[in-house]
């Protein structure tokens, strides 16, 4: 290993993203019967997601947020004839997602502690190994390790809807995998393109290459295709409520927490600084896709009978304001953006696992199936109210802050714009309160439910985390802001150059 | 004359004709013994290959260079693992006979000195000596009609691809005075002397040994004879030759024709396109699954090809990184399809293999691994077969097959994760028989390839690196 020279003085990122996969052998070692499998699979998967979760917290006090560049980093030569290695490395952009995964994980495996019952030690195997793929996702400074990760999400993610999901899992499953690597594969042209052209996969490198511009626009529609699949955006999105639908609790908390995250986290790695001209070419491409995404979807969202329908519909409809906030391409619109996604995983994830409660007591996900479950629990009801809040946008709640400087920087693009996007908020309280009294208020009709139980201790301890982080992200956003400032200022400054260096180009040529 | 560059095949065909004479003397069944000679002599065989010199013997029929070398080792480790996949395999069917090992290693022979040809007419002597010994080889399950069925369809349309390619020889010889690799490779570098009988002459090769890769359109015996073969014979039919063929295609193509490219490339890129095209969607309405593996085969032939589309060393080195991953993970494959039996007899069909991750999750996790693979996804190595090919398209310029490539595998993805899904989705059915510990062992070792390739890509890519810098000079 060369030139692991960092803050920590460890290895730091490669431990959090390789950490996971220990914990799987030790699983795959477990012997005895099936009940002492799954026991000591289910402790064995908390125990190594909270160790990751420390570390990480570690590199969390330790990352230096005035700095805009990457930290951490580690590299190791891999295929040194291609100027390809093993390079790791965070930014005031990544650290936050890498902290997002590496919080869920642990709450998902809470979360899963008694809906799974089958097959439970391939399930935290399972995993474990999205957690490993997540993280170096999101750590990954070279372009072929990023790709690695990123389509290596597929195989867990395939395996937890398809073996552990609901009825119409398979289809799910392989809906959802055909999709994501539809686009992935032509961003891999994309990859072979940039690597053939600036003669390396590093990032960093990367983000200081200039492209053609004739270039630059297939490049975009490449990782458009892969990206947008992922975000998701409208009309690329019909494999999202499928695959929510079906998935177990804890798969469609990761699926709306992190996955989702990658396709935007992909354009603010990719498509922004490495591609500015093409960017700003499509920018009013990508803002009418946003703006059908966040109203279409809303009002979609508004028709559904399934809980987790209406979620995953939801979350196209935030998925739009984030893709909005990219391509402002100011500060306030990105940092919004970046918001947006930290909030949204978390709150997301919050509500997937609220459905998840009643689920596992009463089996359907029917709205029409419930109705006035704040007699019988009321600690429940405060929390599904706190998060319905939170993803309406409810101000001293995480929804607001991202919401709020999307549409300050939407706003210096185009006032149509802001105000469109700024729809998606109303729409919101439609569908979110609508839902909420439908299942929280009015009287207890159906028998099964006058004796349902309120949340047990381990799910107060699945919702308490959520809860802080939801509330410490409204009241006192600037401990996550922080973070990013440096690295968003850094990149919008780069994008604005960029686009007036072109411009002077054709001013000198005509 | 210098003989001894091809003491890795004189000695190989020695210990063939040793093991022959042996098995005919000793009255009681000898076959495992047998066996185990033959893979002794290829194990021999593999290190002389490693430690021989460069050069060319036998009056320039003959050459030793590390492109040679490269796939003699691929084609020897492909003939091995098939045989220990047949040891415990022809036992239980009641078809074991220590013919069979001698056959296999005759063809081994054959192949080995196709890799090594450098005259037409050595090329063909080669391929014949490969084929004869396979005819013999499908049809090996003699009781079994669909077994002698694929034995004498292989002979039909082997025959006829021989009489094409051997008609294209002629046609080579008569308008260029040459049938040496080298001088083809000089003369051609004159443009008049590209003449339209020569130019049809290099199609008939092309042909020729398009059928023996199994490249659309001349893929129309690869499923039946996939299916009616004895599994084991059929690993060797998808490792083998299929490495011998694309090595003499590389060499051909890529040294005496290299200067008529613009003459071929174009029919390359039509045959790669087909292939990937027709073994994406043909694979999948398929039930049985070594036809799904035949199909699988042939699309895979045609992201090899694409390397030899391109026609740069940076494409060679990718079509021999590819067929290197693809040797490994196919015969695992194959590996794990022989473990399919149900109370000593073999089942083919997808529906049975139904629950397997309850039933064996270890066979499962592992030949998840390898569909996964065969699908191309990161980080097996089957993705990194693919990442070369398609870096070489790219640096190429051939966008329009890089992009039908990449659009192929998703297509190619969905039937192997169909097999995933019945495998992991469906209800467990009856269990399969216990492995055998020779299947154990090369479906671990060939997982073990397949899932760490890409901790330690950089020796085969080097090696493979060395082998295409031979060619296209």
């Amino acid at each position: 290993m060369n030139a692991v020279a960092n803050a920590a003085g460890f290895p730091i990122l490669s431990l959090i993203t390789w950490l996971p996969l220990v914990g799987c052998l030790v699983i795959m070692m477990v012997r005895g019967d099936e009940q002492t499998v799954a026991s000591n699979a289910r402790w064995t998967a908390l125990w190594t997601s909270l160790l990751v979760l420390v570390l990480s917290l570690v590199l969390w006090v330790k990352f230096d947020p005035s700095d805009g560049g990457f930290q951490f980093n580690e590299h190791v030569t891999w295929l040194p004839e291609y100027k390809v290695g093993y390079s790791m490395g965070v930014d005031g952009i990544s650290v936050l997602f890498v902290l997002l995964s590496t919080v869920l994980t642990p709450i998902c495996i809470l979360a899963s502690w008694e809906a799974i019952h089958t097959r439970v030690r391939e399930f935290m195997i399972s995993f474990l190994i999205l957690e490993t793929m997540m993280v170096g996702m999101f750590c990954a400074t070279d372009f072929v390790v990023f790709y690695m990760f990123f389509e290596g999400v597929l195989i867990p993610m395939y395996l937890i809807i398809g073996v552990w999901g609901g009825p119409r899992r398979v289809y799910a499953a392989v809906k959802f995998f055909l999709y994501t690597l539809t686009g992935s594969v032509l961003m891999l042209l994309a990859l072979i393109a940039m690597w053939v052209h600036a003669g390396t996969t590093d990032i960093p490198v990367l983000m200081h290459t200039m492209f053609p511009a004739g270039m630059q626009n297939w490049l975009f529609l490449a990782f458009f295709a892969s990206f947008a699949v992922k975000v998701p955006m409208w009309p690329v999105h019909t494999w999202l409520p499928d695959a929510h639908v079906e998935a177990p609790t804890a798969g469609s908390v990761i699926l709306a927490g992190v996955l989702l995250k990658m396709g935007a986290y992909g354009f603010l790695r990719f498509s922004v600084p490495m591609l500015p001209q093409a960017a700003a070419h499509f920018a009013p491409f990508m803002f009418t896709l946003s703006v059908v995404a966040v109203i279409y979807t809303s009002l979609v969202a508004l028709a559904q009978e399934d809980m987790k329908k209406l979620i995953a519909y939801s979350s196209v409809a935030h998925m739009g304001v984030v893709t909005i906030g990219i391509f402002t391409f100011n500060v306030q619109g990105i940092s919004g953006a970046l918001f947006q996604m930290l909030s949204h995983g978390v709150v997301s994830a919050a509500l997937f696992l609220v459905v998840g409660v009643v689920y596992d007591r009463i089996h359907t996900r029917e709205i029409a199936r419930y109705g006035g479950l704040a007699d019988r629990m009321p600690g429940y009801s405060l929390v599904f109210m706190l998060f319905m809040m939170a993803s309406i946008g409810l101000p001293g709640t995480a929804g607001f802050v991202g919401e709020f400087l999307v549409i300050i920087g939407s706003l210096q693009v185009n006032f149509w714009l802001a105000l469109l996007g700024g729809m998606g908020m109303i729409l919101g309280a439609a569908y979110m309160l609508y839902m909420y009294r439908r299942v929280i208020f009015g009287r207890i009709t159906k028998d099964d439910l006058r004796h349902i139980l309120d949340l047990s201790p381990r799910e107060w301890a699945v919702f308490a985390p959520l809860v802080v982080l939801t509330l410490w992200m409204g009241i006192y956003p600037s401990s996550f802001t922080s973070f990013f400032d440096a690295s968003v200022g850094a990149m919008v400054q780069q994008h604005t150059a960029a686009l007036a260096a072109t411009t002077k180009l054709a001013g000198i040529m005509h | 004359m210098n003989w001894t560059l091809a003491l890795p095949e004189i000695v190989l065909a020695c210990v063939g004709m040793a093991t022959l004479i042996f098995g005919v003397l000793r009255k009681q069944d000898s076959t495992l013994l047998c066996s185990m000679f033959v893979i002794g002599g290829f194990l021999i065989s593999g290190l002389l290959v490693l430690t021989r010199a460069n050069g060319f013997g036998f009056h320039g029929q003959f050459v030793a260079d590390p492109f040679s070398a490269f796939n003699q080792i691929l084609i020897i480790s492909g003939a091995t693992l098939s045989l220990i996949l047949a040891l415990d395999w022809n036992r239980s069917q009641g078809i074991a006979r220590f013919e069979f090992p001698v056959l296999m290693l005759f063809s081994t022979v054959g192949m080995m000195i196709m890799a090594g040809a450098s005259n037409l007419m050595t090329l063909y002597l080669g391929l014949e000596l490969m084929s004869l010994a396979l005819y013999v080889l499908a049809a090996f399950a003699r009781d079994d009609l669909r077994s002698s069925e694929a034995g004498l369809k292989y002979f039909v349309l082997s025959g006829l691809a021989s009489g094409l390619l051997l008609y294209g020889i002629s046609l080579v010889y008569g308008f260029s005075g040459t049938m040496d690799l080298g001088s083809l490779h000089e003369l051609l570098l004159k443009p008049e002397s590209a003449s339209p009988g020569l130019v049809v002459g290099i199609v008939f090769v092309l042909v020729g040994l398009a059928f023996k890769v199994s490249a659309v359109p001349f893929h129309m015996w690869t499923p039946d004879v996939y299916e009616g073969a004895p599994t084991p014979v059929t690993v060797f039919f998808a490792t083998g030759p299929k490495v011998a063929a694309m090595a003499l295609l590389l060499r051909v193509m890529g040294t005496s024709f290299a200067s008529l490219v613009g003459a071929w490339q174009i029919l390359v890129v039509i045959v790669s396109i087909a292939s990937m095209v027709l073994g994406a969607f043909a694979a999948i309405g398929q039930t049985n699954i070594k036809r799904l593996m035949a199909y699988s085969s042939i699309g895979h032939m045609g992201y090899a090809l694409i390397g030899l589309a391109v026609g740069t060393a940076s494409g060679i080195r990718g079509t021999l990184v590819y067929m290197v991953i693809y040797v490994f993970m196919t015969a695992g494959t194959f590996g794990c399809i022989l473990a399919m039996r149900r109370k000593g007899k073999a089942v083919e069909q997808i529906s049975d293999l139904a629950g397997l991750a309850t039933n064996d999750p270890a066979l499962a996790l592992v030949w998840a691994l390898f569909l996964f693979s065969l699908a191309g996804i990161p980080p097996m190595s089957g993705f990194f077969g693919k990442l070369y090919i398609f870096l070489a398209a790219v640096q190429g310029g051939l966008w329009t097959l890089a992009i039908i490539g990449v659009l192929t595998s998703v297509v190619g993805a969905f039937y192997y994760i169909r097999v995933i899904k019945v495998m992991y989705f469906d209800a467990a059915t009856e269990p399969f028989d216990a492995k055998p510990a020779s299947l154990s062992f090369v479906v671990a070792a060939t997982g073990l390839f397949t899932g760490f390739f890409f901790l330690f890509p950089a020796p085969i890519v080097a090696a493979a690196q060395a082998a295409a810098g031979v060619l296209f000079r």
